[in-house]
């Protein structure tokens, strides 16, 4: 069975290849069921490749599949081969489930836009890359399978291309994420200096056993590139900014590539070199750092945004700081566990919101929203399960995660990730229920227009939800403390150490051992405030919220305007280096390039010319060449010696 | 004296050629009956195919052995059975790609199929050639009946120009080479390839100055066979003249057929002194690639500039010759089937768009070709993407190989000249598909008609691009291992 | 080298001789051009129309191919001469030979080629 890996690549390869050569003569219909019928098959594979490793004794557990050599040369080799381990697998599972409820939940979505062949095309490829950046057995597929999601979110972001908003969005994320993709680049190439090798297996393996101390600084480097490549994918700081608008795309792709599979690609990254990081303790320290100041700032944003799809892209940045926390202090099962339960509410989460915004005819912000409860109650029913599943709520998969997250991040961690962590989530449940309250609760804020159209969506967007909030609901139970399957089944890539060996404050194993249960009753008491607090504000007191802001004006501006990050970037990089371009182009470019590329384009027309009066379409001049040449290879024998 | 038996052996060796003569006199004969009710000019096409698909297993069915027969003038072995795959295939693409053409220009006659075979049968005995003689028949072979193919739009004068230009300067460039082949023969005493390189690694080196040039005139002799500067000049002319399909054979086959004769006589024969020929080569290699590029920047013809491209490409493979080593002869083969498949496409595309009287050969016919037939558009991209060299097309693996084979030769400045000059060339490969995406249509698209067998063709051309590009090991290990069987 | 010296001596000889002549002629001859004798000399007929006149491409066809089936047929004589030797595979060689000669001759005359019109 885990010889068919090939065909997960290979069915949304085709089904690109169909809607983007044929897509446009083929009916609406047609091109859907050929883009969902391929991410199906593809699902369906890899439900039997994941019951194929299942099947497997633990140890055994790691399949490659070499594909072809591409090219051999010296010790320089590109290998394509595929992958197939617990740590993929699940990946697959996720990539392709998820990917194909959105799928089919997009047939409804984007029924009524001209672009619909050319948009899933783009959804297919972007499945395919996405797969292709999982399976990939080396860091180059891995490389390429990660620039070919980057194209396919630009793509995607820019799918709407007549909005200036959505063309600059798409822009942006695609140069914030070069900035990313340069650092991992560096490091594949590091680790080809390092190595010799950029196959997994090999790398990995030279890397546990080739005797490279803890702290050994090649290794650092090369793990602090590979994670600047993870904070541009992983919109973590400082490499954030692009998300927020990357939402101007059509909201399933919100939900598949900007929450459920890309943006996980970083932490995915960071998991499958698990052995690299857990040799340099300095880059896990940065990881962990980076990863819960980027939970509580973007959590913070979100507590004021009034976009709902923006909110929900906070939500996102905020909830990938936690895997990267997790990561960072070692629980890469913790990590990937929260990857794959988000990928299930946020998804729920995002379609839901698209629902809503279907609903109220394109309708975002949710100062104009509110009341929805009784017009749409399926979404608002699928939608509460994805909310309360992110706050945290036991039993609701969010809580299993993210208390483990919060348990291993103080265990192997230390009190203060703890501390930001905590105060994230209470944020996360605040923003969360804000949003819920303000979207479907209280009196409508409808435009009377809009209310007219006002309607539950279809079914082929509504199942998709009930599956997503089922899935947002049972997630969990795979990660249950103490009897957790996922780190179990995870325990063989992570070799171990899915829960840290190294801890950067010993004494706080011992300290808090046996307080998980505590841990858990604590996290969700840090719920409960939250959402309590969001009660308070939005359906008790519904004006107290104004009140605040006027109150605590400058915070709430700060809030509001994202703490300016946006307008710093511009002033500090993008106008200087537009003013730098500027004067590059005004005086070196104008005055030296284009001299000089003016005068070598002009020096070839001139010797193009020369040769046109060569070419004079004499035979007798042609013959004259030949005896020309003639004498000029007998001078050379000659005198060339 | 003579015996038998062994002539009889000697014939199973040329088996493969025998085939694709008979076939060529059978379509003959076909084709004089043809008047008759029964026989119909349109199977000749399929015919010849037939042929050459005979040969093509009676040649895959003596891989793995080295037998030379005749006196060891014909020699089977890997390498020359690589090299007439390569022909076989070069022959069917182009019959492909032909049988509508022929049709619709009124040129619908059994020697066409006929002079394919029969230059074929020459690109053969070239590539088998063990000695300088029949190396010089092979060629003779293929040119005479490749003359006559560029002249086969009787009633263009353009085609007869170009067949009279070729015919003369092939034949006065066939002057050098037999020069050459004489003077080697007087001063070596042999015209059989390995007899030459015992006798100059006896004298320890190219002593007399006389053999020097008969080497050189050799260099001149198949330099222009293989349209090296500054033996190029008929080359435009006479691609743009002759009618494409044909234009699509000889910018392919005959080149392969020289390099095959090239790498042969000057690896074998000469290979014990290296030093003499390499740095002649390496100039003309320069030359060739540069020249080739530049002209073709400023071409408006497509017909033209894929002339130029093609002068280019020899200049590539002149660099895999000056290596000299066993990469760079394998880096050849590979190269060189990877052409036929991006070449004889992009002019099988070129054939799709022309009409009768209208051949739409200018660049700008073909602004906005990517609305009206995306499938064409997009093949014509692949094509022109695998020439300029982007992986992961063929063309891309070729140069990758052959650069290497320079670079582990020691010749790196000829590597880096050779990067530029690629570079050079994605401009105006890029071009194309600009003009065919971002231009609005200049002219009507009339609905085209697309026999089969040309969809054949494109698909085999656009199959064997990407498959040489995307899985090139397999071929290249058939490509090593076809040279080990040279030595 | 020396062996070759007679034949550079007959060399100079013959185009001694050749260049002294004509020299010589050209210095002592009297010279009185008149129109009649500038005229090219066609057997002391006056000439009619010019000589540069178009033959019609069938003579060249019709010669090509005699040369061809002549050296062709050539080719009958060596093998006559070890005819012996070569025993029935030269015989069968030779049939074959034949064989694809009737073929070219087959297809020459239903192409045409034979004939005038």
């Amino acid at each position: 069975m885990l010889n068919l890996v090939g065909l997960i690549l290979l069915f949304p390869l085709i089904g690109a290849a169909i809607n983007g050569l044929l897509g446009k003569r083929l009916k609406k219909d047609t091109v859907g069921y050929i883009a969902c019928g391929a991410i199906g098959l593809s699902f369906f594979i890899a439900i039997l490749v994941f019951c194929g490793l299942v099947l497997l004794p633990p140890e055994a557990r790691l399949f490659e599949k070499q594909l072809f050599n591409w090219i051999e040369s010296g010790s320089f080799k590109a290998a394509a081969g595929l992958q197939v381990d617990p740590l993929s697998s699940l990946m697959i599972l996720v990539v392709t489930g998820v990917g194909f409820l959105i799928h089919i939940y997009s047939i409804g979505y984007m029924h009524e836009d001209k672009g619909y062949h050319r948009y899933f095309c783009y959804l297919n490829l972007f499945t395919f890359s996405m797969l292709l950046l999982v399976l990939g057995n080396n860091f180059l597929l891995m490389f390429i399978g990660w620039e070919a999601v980057g194209l396919c979110s630009y793509l995607l972001i820019g799918f709407w291309f007549e909005k200036k908003s959505a063309s600059d969005a798409a822009k942006k994320a695609f140069i914030v994420n070069r900035v990313g993709d340069f650092g991992f680049a560096l490091g594949i190439m590091l680790i080809f200096l390092t190595f010799h090798t950029i196959d997994f297996t090999e790398v990995f393996h030279a890397a546990s056993e080739g005797g490279f101390a803890v702290g050994n600084f090649t290794i650092t480097i090369i793990t602090l590139l590979l994670f600047m490549g993870a904070t541009g994918k992983s919109a973590q700081i400082p490499l954030y900014t692009w998300l927020p608008d990357a939402m101007e795309g059509p909201t399933p792709v919100s939900a598949l590539i900007h929450a459920a599979t890309m943006v996980t690609a970083g932490v995915y990254m960071i998991a499958r070199c698990n052995v690299l990081y857990m040799l340099s303790p300095f880059t896990m320290t940065v990881v962990a750092g980076i990863g819960a100041v980027t939970a509580l700032f973007a959590a913070s944003i979100g507590l004021v945004q009034n976009d709902i799809k923006r909110v929900l892209a906070y939500s996102t940045i905020s909830q990938l700081g936690y895997m990267f926390l997790a990561c960072g202090v070692g629980a890469f099962s913790a990590g990937v566990f929260h990857l794959m339960t988000h990928a299930f509410f946020k998804a729920l989460l995002f379609l839901g919101s698209g629902s809503v915004i279907h609903a109220l005819s394109g309708e975002q912000d949710m100062r104009k929203m509110g009341g929805l409860k009784q017009h749409i109650p399926v979404t608002y029913k699928t939608f509460l399960i994805g909310t309360v599943a992110i706050a945290g709520i036991p039993p609701f998969a969010g809580f299993f995660s993210k208390d483990e997250i919060l348990l291993e991040s103080l265990v192997h961690g230390n009190f203060v990730y703890w501390s930001i962590a905590a105060l994230a989530a209470f944020f996360t449940a605040f923003y969360m229920f804000r949003l819920l309250f303000m979207t479907f609760h209280g009196k409508s804020r409808v435009d009377h227009h809009v209310m007219e159209h006002l309607h539950e969506s279809p079914k082929n967007m509504t199942m998709p939800l009930m599956i997503l909030a089922g899935l947002s609901f049972c997630g969990g139970f795979l990660g249950l403390p103490g009897a957790s399957a996922i780190d179990s089944f995870l325990s063989p890539v992570f070799g171990g150490h899915g829960h840290a060996e190294i801890s950067m404050s010993g004494a706080a194993v011992h300290q808090s051992e046996g307080h998980p249960y505590l841990m858990m009753v604590i996290s969700t008491a840090i719920a409960v405030a939250g959402i309590g607090l969001a009660y308070q504000m939005y359906v008790k007191k519904p004006e107290l919220p104004q009140k605040l802001a006027g109150q605590y004006r400058l915070i709430y501006k700060i809030l509001l305007n994202k703490y300016y990050i946006d307008e710093i970037y511009n002033a500090l990089f993008v106008n200087s280096v537009k003013k730098g371009s500027l004067l590059l182009w005004k005086r070196v470019d104008a005055m030296m390039i284009d001299g000089s590329v003016n005068g070598v384009a002009r020096l070839v027309g001139w010797f193009g010319n020369i040769l046109r009066y060569l070419q004079t379409g004499y035979v007798r001049n042609y013959a004259f060449y030949i005896v020309l040449g003639c004498i000029f290879i007998m001078a050379l024998a000659a005198f060339g010696r | 004296m003579i015996n038998a038996s062994i002539m009889t052996f000697n014939i199973l060796n040329i088996l493969p050629i025998l085939v694709l003569a008979g076939f060529g006199m059978i379509v003959l004969v076909t084709d004089v009956l043809s008047s008759r009710k029964w026989v119909n000019r349109n199977i000749l096409a399929y015919i010849s195919l037939i042929g050459i698909i005979i040969a093509a297993v009676l040649t895959r069915s003596s891989t793995g052995t080295t037998l030379f027969s005749f006196n060891e003038s014909f020699v089977t072995d890997n390498y020359s059975l690589f090299f007439n795959f390569i022909f076989l295939l070069c022959a069917g693409l182009t019959i492909l790609i032909s049988h509508n053409y022929i049709k619709r220009e009124d040129i619908n006659y059994g020697e066409y199929y006929a002079l394919i075979l029969f230059s074929t049968i020459g690109m053969m005995l070239m590539a088998s050639g063990a000695d300088l003689l029949n190396i010089y028949i092979g060629l003779e072979v293929m040119s005479i009946s490749i003359y006559i193919l560029t002249g086969f739009k009787r009633s263009k004068l353009i085609s007869n120009e170009a067949s009279l230009k070729y015919f003369l300067l092939g034949a006065f460039a066939t002057g050098f080479l037999l020069y050459g082949i004489s003077l080697t023969y007087g001063t070596t005493g042999a015209i059989n390839l390995k007899q030459i390189a015992s006798f100059i690694a006896e004298k320890g080196g190219m002593s007399d100055p006389l053999m020097v040039i008969g080497m050189g005139l050799l260099i001149v002799g198949l330099g222009f066979k293989v349209a090296s500067v500054p033996f190029h000049a008929w080359v435009p002319d006479v691609y743009e003249g002759a009618p494409t399909p044909v234009t699509a054979f000889m910018s392919v086959g005959p080149k392969a057929a020289g390099f095959a004769a090239f790498l042969r006589i000057f690896l074998t024969a000469f290979g014990s002194s290296h030093l003499e020929w390499q740095k002649i080569i390496y100039i003309l290699a320069i030359l060739t690639m540069t020249l080739g590029n530049v002209s073709a920047l400023s071409q408006t013809n497509i017909k033209r500039m894929l002339a130029y491209s093609s002068i280019a490409h020899a200049g590539y493979l002149l660099i895999a010759l000056v290596s000299a080593n066993d990469m760079g002869v394998s880096a050849t083969l590979f190269y060189v089937l990877a052409y036929i498949f991006m070449n004889i496409g992009a002019f099988a595309i070129i054939i799709v768009l022309s009409r009768k009287g209208d051949e739409c050969i200018q660049i700008n016919d073909y602004a906005g070709l990517g609305f009206k037939h995306p499938l064409l558009a997009i093949a014509m991209t692949l094509f022109m993407l695998s020439m300029a060299g982007v992986p992961p097309m063929a063309g891309f693996v070729g140069k990758f190989y052959i650069f290497s084979a320079a670079i582990k030769s020691g010749y790196i400045g000829l590597a880096i000249i050779a990067v530029i000059n690629s570079v050079i060339s994605v401009y105006y490969y890029l071009r194309i598909t600009v003009i065919m995406y971002m231009k609005e249509p200049a002219r009507e698209f009339v609905p085209l008609t697309i026999s089969p067998l040309m969809v054949a063709a494109i698909v085999i051309s656009v199959v064997g691009t990407l498959q040489l590009g995307i899985f090139p090991s397999k071929v290249m290990e058939i490509a090593q291992r076809s040279i080990l069987m040279m030595r | 080298m020396i062996n070759y010296l007679p034949i550079l001596i007959l060399f100079i000889i013959a185009v001694g001789f050749a260049v002294t002549n004509i020299g010589l002629s050209a210095i002592l001859g009297p010279r009185r051009p008149t129109r009649e004798k500038l005229t090219p000399y066609e057997c002391g007929i006056e000439p009619v129309g010019t000589a540069r006149e178009r033959f019609s491409v069938k003579f060249y066809l019709i010669a090509m191919l005699f040369v061809v089936f002549d050296i062709e047929v050539i080719f009958l004589y060596p093998w006559a001469v070890v005819f012996k030797s070569l025993k029935l595979f030269g015989f069968i060689e030779m049939l074959t030979f034949i064989g694809i000669m009737l073929v070219c001759y087959f297809y020459i005359w239903k192409r045409g080629g034979l004939e005038w019109d």
